[in-house]
């Protein structure tokens, strides 16, 4: 066959895979739609607001008057409302394991008693801002230990964290799902083995599959990117080539796992389980939602071993830290050998038929 | 030199774990005859189809195509045949002249061939539709016209006709009647109907139980029996479509 025929061939393939991915409504919307969305809520979700509602319930009978509600301002913490909620004691205990309340007062022999979880961060700071409150010093910091200076710069909150995360996890989710599924897929319905009873080169057919999936991506993560940066006014000016290079290191990284979780099976649920069983742990230990710091000490060289992790993690520097390719060339390498290396064994045990 | 045979197995033998689908079939069809294999569930048609279509391989014994094995001439074999599987499905939300054009890439063809495989198979009309919103017969007809592409030398159909209605079912044995005239392909297809291997083929093979239990031209099974229906009750005891 002519190159020109071997092109053709290789172009009718990427049209094929393209059309029955776009043709299929909810693709879109899953795969470019849901994570804006996503970001969109956690977003709005963890960007502080102005006027902080803080409920707190309190035991009958209370000696000290009380009013329904007192407004605490700060210049620098912004105000804090406390809304009081009188009730018995067993009706408070019931309404704070529900999540309703994390901290109930009550008086005994004239001295107020404090009633929460010390183990609960936010507990301690509702704590810290209402015995303030009741010692008529409304700063949460004692005079003269130091000066609040608030960071609201671009970087520095939630979302900036946040959507290299998604971004990260898109690819993982979009590469597994889509990959994996659409050549257990094929195998079940025996379109593979009727496929390579024709003289299709094989590699092509893979090729294709892979090209439209990463171009699908890059759609998606630049619609996010963008949105994020309409939205949040996250900083978009960051190193392109790193930011390239690492985003396909990554697609190739997740790609070859793919191509390795879809080699044998032809049963759709069982792939279903594994690629959970492999998505599903990535997603919550490599610090896409929130830090992985918060592991255990032990646990952090494991974590930092992780595709999605380094794929996060570098993305995010480049973000957030304004990293450049030198900085992210071992994440890039790393990612491009893991995805080379599974990438070969899945083909070597890759069955068609 | 003698021209070889269009397929040819000898003493093929295939198992999988509990069942032995396939026990001992020895075949050989030459070229430009139409042959059915005919079975009840479970015969061993497919397995057997499958292994000359390369796609199983036997356990023991020897399966060549136009002479040549599988296991030295996968590329070369693979231009010279066509072939349905039994319930393949294609791409849902391609349409059949994408479907089309995209097998036909596979052989290097251009869109000329596409469009006489269109017109052959009666999928003119639907040219435009996706694939899932097809009939059964109209699918049944796309695997066709696919198998048909590049004008194969061995045409390997399992069950091309099996859930259709006889509407359909004749649509299907006009194309494959059409072909006969017009070529010298070898037409080998598995049915569980007698009358479709009564109408199509030259020469039959009655299998069950993975073993061939007899075959020749019509005339020479049928003998002194009115149809192929009772001599399969007088071989096994039961009805085909048992
Ligand atoms: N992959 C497999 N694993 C296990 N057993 C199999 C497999 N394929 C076929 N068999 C068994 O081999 C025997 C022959 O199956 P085969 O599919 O060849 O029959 P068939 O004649 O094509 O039947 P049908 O008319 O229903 O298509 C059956 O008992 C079947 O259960
Ligand atoms: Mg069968």
């Amino acid at each position: 066959m002519s190159n020109r025929l071997r092109a053709r061939q290789l172009g009718l393939l990427i049209a094929s895979n393209f059309r029955e991915i776009v043709r299929e409504p909810g693709v879109l919307f899953w795969g470019i739609g849901f994570p804006i969305l996503m970001s969109l809520g956690l977003g709005i979700a963890f960007t502080k607001k102005p006027n902080e509602i803080r409920k707190i319930a309190v035991v009958t009978p209370f000696e000290m008057v009380l009013k329904d509600t007192v407004v605490v301002s700060d210049k620098h913490l912004g105000s804090t409302t406390f809304i009081f909620e009188k009730m018995s004691w067993d009706n408070a205990l019931v309404l704070l394991k529900r999540g309703n309340f994390n901290l109930i007062l009550d008086q005994k022999d004239g001295q107020l008693q404090y009633h929460f979880d010390p183990m609960n961060p936010d507990a301690q700071l509702c704590f810290l801002k209402l015995s303030r409150m009741f010692q008529g010093k409304p700063e949460i910091l004692p005079e003269n230990a130091g000066q609040i200076q608030p960071l609201t710069v671009s970087g520095t909150r939630y979302i900036d964290f946040f959507i290299p995360g998604i971004l990260s996890m898109g690819v993982m989710m979009s590469c597994m799902w889509g990959l994996s599924y659409g050549l257990i897929d094929k195998r079940s319905k025996k379109l593979l083995r009727r496929m390579v009873a024709t003289p299709m080169k094989k590699s092509y057919f893979l090729l294709s599959m892979i090209t439209v999936r990463i171009g699908m991506n890059f759609v998606e993560s630049l619609l996010l990117v963008l949105f994020a940066w309409l939205a949040f006014g996250i900083n978009i000016h960051v190193s392109l080539p790193a930011l390239l290079l690492i985003f396909m290191a990554g697609n190739f990284a997740f790609a070859g796992l793919a191509v390795l979780v879809s080699s044998r099976t032809a049963n759709t649920e069982v792939g279903n389980g594994f690629i959970n069983a492999i998505v599903f742990p990535m997603m919550i230990m490599s610090g896409i939602f929130f830090s992985y710091h918060n592991f255990p000490d032990w646990a952090i060289p494991v974590i930092k071993l992780l595709p999605l992790t380094m794929l996060a993690d570098g993305v995010r520097s480049i973000f957030i830290e304004g990293a450049g390719l030198f900085q992210v060339a071992q994440p890039i390498l790393i990612l491009t050998a893991l995805g080379t290396l599974l990438f070969s064994a899945g083909l070597k045990v890759f069955r068609w038929y | 030199m003698l021209e070889q045979p269009a397929i040819e197995a000898k003493k093929v033998f295939k198992s999988f774990k509990t069942v032995q689908a396939v026990k001992g079939v020895d075949l050989q069809i030459e070229r430009g005859h139409f042959v059915a294999i005919l079975g009840p569930n479970g015969a061993g048609k497919t397995t057997l189809v499958e292994m000359i279509e390369g796609i199983q391989t036997p356990d023991s014994g020897e399966i060549k195509v136009l002479g040549k094995t599988w296991k030295n001439h996968s590329a070369e074999l693979h231009r010279e045949i066509g072939l349905c599987l039994q319930d393949t499905r294609f791409i849902d939300k391609l349409r059949v002249i994408e479907t089309l054009r995209l097998f036909g890439s596979f052989y290097g063809l251009h869109n000329d061939r596409v469009e006489e495989v269109i017109d052959l198979v009666g999928l003119d009309e639907k040219r435009r539709a996706y694939v899932v919103n097809l009939s059964g017969g109209q699918k049944q007809r796309l695997a066709i016209g696919l198998s048909l592409l590049n004008k194969p030398a061995i045409l390997l159909l399992d069950e091309p006709t099996t859930g259709l209605d006889p509407n359909a079912r004749r649509e299907i044995w006009a194309i494959l009647n059409r072909m006969k005239e017009e070529s010298n392909a070898t037409l080998l297809l598995t049915t569980h109907y007698m009358e479709e291997a009564e109408q199509l083929c030259d020469y039959v093979i009655i299998m069950d139980q993975g073993i061939i239990l007899k075959e020749g031209t019509k005339n020479e099974l049928l003998g002194e029996k009115k149809s192929l229906d009772d001599l399969f009750i007088d071989l096994t005891g039961r009805h085909l479509n048992e």
